[in-house]
């Protein structure tokens, strides 16, 4: 937000300016986030709280995912829990393949396999789950797998014009599909309960309080750079493009654009911060199942970006973390209004805010600054220019007597004093 | 059944829409430095003949051919980089963008994914932004949000995106409309000057202003047409008068 009163101020304002240019450039709410979930939350909280706050970041991913995709892109997808669960159950392959060596399987009957193989009488482990004993490969796949995905899906729905409506419910239906795929192929997969009893990772045990905080921190910074890297791209000229396909997507064709191609890119980006999510998730919470899979965690990321404002990445974060702090404590509370909670939450959100809160603090709480920024400033211009001259002649007389000058003109942005 | 000097050929044009031929067996060639006025009635298949030839609608059958390579198989975006561009009957641009953004996004180059990534404005972009702008007007408006633009500068605009690309043919969906009989002057002198190096055609239903730029005139009605040449010939030619100038 430019201020207006920078200009009339240019030898003070440096600083000033500066924290413009971070503004305009998206970077102060980044630099906040930062300080909020690599700093206070971990002092504030114990570590079971951090964890869960561990937890709700992992769905920071997708929020933010769904804001290139559905805030600046206009393309609403109701399936991002597919892709979030591809990356976490890749996760959860490597993590199994791990946990299930011949020593600690040996009352099995095929020792050496996953134990829901074993229950399932898989006597061997299947080609496709070999790969991932592989740590670099598993790595690649909760990338890769998700975007692999998301590019034949959207590159078969985007090429033939498939859009708005239409491809949202495409995207529930995979949903549905992915799920019940999941659940069906239960000795390839672990079924309804999906892979549990995850231990170590390369032998390191993801399970203690010490391990939870190392994967807490790396939740946090993978999620600022996932945000940095979607900053980037919406400074970019893609940026541009994905709000004006938005709007005037026959003009964006018609200047030689292939429309598809970059609604496609934004697809694929979500799917794969949605994978990186879910290998977080799993690896924080120790497991995988289908339940964050299928329609309805899929509508609950929406609801995270909704919440929080889906035209900032920013925002989508705080969506995604305060509206599952809110769901950990109501559903405690009172489990059974939790669901309608919810949807009053996203009813009331998109009909009175429908920019979340985001748009509430661009409208109210960035004005209200403004204004607090400006008095102050307005009282740096005129304030000194009478009590300037004496307090230099009186701190010449008495060094004590400067200091209520600059007191008053105080804390809120930095005085002439300081420049 | 071509000719290699034409900018565009178009023989034996025809797209139907359920049964209904919306347009019926057009022939249509348009030279280089060409300005050619296509009028007729409304629902003659005016807009729809621009729209086979950028390739928002798909043709049902004859050819389609720019600077004598077949383009019908084409989709648009590629049709817009061999060197079409088309311009909307509502002004088409981006109103929340400023006029410098509008006209930077229409610069012809990083138009994949990954070139858009890398674009940069370099200072040849700013340059032929800045002479685009002081082109159709609006030089001095650089930083003003498009859709604070009055009506005509918003027609202005959208052509000044089509000459970012430095198309060979222009295709304008009546151009002057809404606009004020001072814009209408500034319109024919910026289409006078833009049709010098390139190949022009304007769907247009003021006579006035047909008169004042046309080269040549293309009469549709019906999806057919009724008559082409200079206007003074086509105003006589009684057919015309018939159909469409008559009342």
């Amino acid at each position: 937000m430019p201020d207006p009163t920078s200009s009339a101020l240019a030898p003070a304002s440096a600083p000033r300016r500066a924290y413009a240019a971070l503004q305009a450039r998206g970077l102060i709410g980044v630099g906040v986030l930062a300080l909020l979930i690599l700093v206070a939350l971990p002092l504030a909280l114990d570590p079971f709280r951090l964890n869960l706050v561990g937890k709700y970041m992992t769905y920071g991913f997708v929020a933010i995912g769904l804001v290139v995709l559905w805030g600046w892109g206009g393309v609403l997808s109701l399936g991002q829990g597919v892709f979030f669960g591809l990356g976490g159950y890749a996760m959860a392959m490597f993590l199994k393949l791990e946990a299930s060596d011949v020593a600690s399987t040996r009352i099995q009957s095929t020792p050496g396999i996953p134990d829901f193989m074993d229950w399932n009488q898989l006597t061997g482990l299947p080609l496709w789950w070999k790969p991932f004993a592989h740590l670099p490969f598993a790595l690649a796949a909760v990338v890769a797998l998700p975007m692999l995905l998301a590019f034949v899906v959207s590159y078969a729905m985007f090429k033939r014009r498939v859009g708005g409506v239409y491809f949202a419910i495409i995207t529930q239906a995979i949903a549905l599909i992915v799920t019940v795929l999941i659940i069906g192929q239960q000795g390839y997969t672990g079924g309804v309960n999906g892979i549990t009893d995850l231990k170590t990772m390369m032998g390191w045990d993801i399970r203690g309080n010490d391990a939870r905080l190392v994967l807490y921190y790396v939740t946090a910074v993978l999620l600022l750079a996932s945000i940095l890297l979607c900053l980037w791209i919406q400074r970019s000229k893609l940026g541009t493009l994905l709000l004006a396909m938005r709007d005037k997507e026959d003009r964006v064709r018609f200047s030689g654009y292939d429309v598809s191609m970059f609604k496609v890119f934004a697809f694929c980006l979500a799917a794969g911060l949605a994978g990186i999510g879910g290998a977080m998730f799993t690896l924080q919470v120790g497991f995988m199942s289908p339940s964050f899979v299928g329609i309805v965690p899929s509508i609950e990321m929406v609801i995270f970006a909704a919440v929080g404002g889906r035209m900032s990445l920013v925002g989508a974060v705080y969506g995604a973390l305060l509206v599952n702090a809110g769901k950990t404590y109501f559903s405690e509370t009172f489990p059974e209004l939790w669901l309608f909670l919810m949807a009053a939450l996203f009813i009331g959100v998109t009909m009175a805010f429908p920019n979340g809160l985001a748009g509430l603090h661009a409208s109210h709480v960035q004005p209200w600054l403004a204004r607090r920024g400006r008095r102050a400033s307005s009282a740096e211009v005129v304030a000194p220019a009478p009590i300037a001259a004496p307090a230099e002649v009186r701190s010449a007389a008495e060094p004590s007597a400067a200091k209520p000058v600059p007191a008053p003109l105080g804390a809120p942005l930095p005085p002439e004093a300081s420049a | 059944m071509s000719n290699t000097d034409f900018v565009l050929a178009v023989e034996d044009l025809t797209v139907s829409f359920d049964g209904f031929k919306a347009i019926d067996g057009v022939n249509l060639y348009i030279d280089r430095d060409e300005l050619r006025v296509i009028i007729g009635p409304n629902g003659a298949g005016k807009t729809t003949l621009l729209d086979l030839i950028c390739g928002k609608t798909r043709a049902s059958g004859g050819s389609i051919k720019f600077r004598n390579e077949e383009i019908r198989a084409l989709p648009e975006h590629a049709r817009v980089r061999c060197g079409i561009g088309r311009k909307f009957q509502t002004p088409s641009i981006y109103e929340n963008l400023t006029v410098f953004k509008n006209l930077e996004v229409s610069y012809p180059s990083g138009r994949s994914v990954l070139g858009a990534l890398a674009f940069r404005c370099t200072e040849a972009v700013r340059t032929r932004v800045q002479a685009v702008a002081d082109d159709i007007g609006l030089g001095d408006q650089l930083d003003t949000e498009a859709g604070l633009l009055s009506h005509g500068q918003k027609q202005w605009l959208e052509i000044g995106m089509l000459l970012m690309q430095e198309p060979e043919l222009l295709l304008l969906d009546e151009p002057i409309a809404g606009m004020s009989v001072r814009e209408r002057e500034l319109t024919a002198d910026l289409l006078q000057r833009i049709c010098r190096q390139r190949a022009v055609i304007v769907i247009e239903h003021d006579m006035d202003f047909v008169k004042r730029i046309a080269h040549k005139v293309t009469v549709m009605h019906q999806g057919k047409i009724l008559a082409e040449g200079p206007m003074e010939r086509v105003q006589a030619d009684p057919r015309v008068i018939d159909v469409y100038l008559g009342h």
